[in-house]
């Protein structure tokens, strides 16, 4: 007969707080717009305060010049682009009157919209970064 | 004549259900326990808790009462998905792997499967969801409307109140005095009524800074709503009402 178990750690991709809900597209182009926006904050953050000390300007700006902080402007171009676009289709779902049908179709166009820039983008700034590290 | 065969016993077979559990005279926070259920292919989730409650743990709590999708009472979280229990076949879920089942989140747990449901019924209770008209109809007879006007709000006199919108809200689970889905439903179901006169007032009480413009289009709501009702469309539409000032 069928007895009470208790299931291996293994199996228990659930942890103590509950499953992860899983939503679709809607949910989690939701949690990409809230992680992308706070991070552009925080950039902004230190972006205003390097700008507005005119001293520090030139020693902060040369210290970008590195690969670490190459690959962090990559991730904030990337962070930039998606909370730009998915932005676009939160507007279209507010005040267009077929945006809420069309909002998962919008999310993919976003993605793809995204993905065409990126590549047009990465390759590039890639190249910027790891040819200066030479001089 | 040939003796005609028996039809062969309609094949059985074992899942394992992992149900979250908590008992608040003795637990400090919910736990996992696992249970295997011998299910027909035409069971339902809520079966293969009736047959834990009957034949193994007789102390698993878990709501039902019409048990056909009707009443709205045994919403759970299944394999992390706010569904009906009595609407989830097992067999559309997949049954190689443990089948997860837990209370909805974001309203106080009871016990097990259990919530106390008195914050979701207070929302619903402050958008005043009934007809409020300030003429008479006439003398026998019964307040009329045409079809295209009774259409406008059709998809929102569906709703069953079984909270499975309103606790699939990330905006909800963190902000307890968010409105929620179910209660703008109800709202959206008389504002857009066209027998009804106080839709500028539930449009200012959803003017607010916990009323419609907490929702952040997450379409959870309209994923979990087992009545199909386009739950965030209907959203949007109050919203609309409330920048035109008018339904």
């Amino acid at each position: 007969m069928s007895k009470v178990i208790t299931p291996p750690v293994s199996q228990m991709k659930a942890s103590r707080g509950g499953t992860l809900y899983r939503g679709r597209e809607g949910m989690w182009s939701w949690v990409l717009h809230r992680i992308t926006g706070v991070a552009i904050f925080f950039f902004l953050l230190v972006h205003i305060l390097d700008t507005a000390l005119v001293r520090a300007y030139n020693a902060v700006i040369s210290s970008y010049k590195n690969p670490i902080m190459g690959l962090g402007e990559l991730g904030l171009v990337g962070a930039i682009m998606f909370h730009a676009l998915n932005g676009l289709r939160i507007i279209l779902i507010d005040f267009w009157s077929k945006g809420v049908k069309y909002q998962r179709v919008m999310f993919w166009v976003v993605v793809g919209v995204w993905v065409v820039l990126f590549a047009g983008f990465a390759p590039r700034h890639l190249i910027n970064v790891f040819s200066e590290v030479g001089h | 004549m040939a003796k005609t065969a028996t039809p062969s016993a309609v094949q059985a077979f074992t899942i394992q259900l992992i149900v979250s559990r908590f008992n608040p005279e003795t637990d400090e926070e919910s736990r996992w326990e696992s249970f295997d259920v011998e299910v027909f292919s035409t069971d339902r989730v809520l079966d293969a808790l009736h047959k834990i409650k009957w034949e193994q743990d007789g102390s698993l709590t878990f709501r039902r009462s019409c048990a056909h999708g009707v009443c709205g009472s045994d919403a759970m979280r299944i394999n992390g998905r706010n569904r009906l229990a009595c609407k989830t076949l097992i067999k559309d879920l997949d049954i190689t792997k443990p089948i997860y089942v837990e209370a909805i989140k974001g309203l106080p747990l009871e016990k097990d499967l259990i919530v106390d449901m008195e914050p979701f019924f207070a929302a619903y209770r402050e958008v005043k969801p009934f007809l409020i008209a300030n003429s008479k109809p006439e003398k026998g007879k019964e307040r009329l409307q045409s079809i295209e006007n009774r259409e406008i709000f059709d998809d929102t006199t569906k709703c069953i109140l079984c909270a499975a919108c309103t606790t699939s809200c990330p905006v909800f689970w963190t902000d307890g005095q968010y409105f929620g889905p179910a209660a703008i439903v109800n709202a959206h179901r008389f504002i857009f009524d066209s027998r009804d006169d106080s839709a500028k007032e539930r449009l200012e009480i959803l003017n607010d800074k916990e009323g419609v413009w907490r929702c952040r289009t997450t379409f959870n709501c309209s994923e979990a709503c087992p009545r199909g009702i386009q739950v965030t469309q209907a959203i949007s539409e109050v919203k609309a009402a409330v920048l035109r000032g008018r339904p």
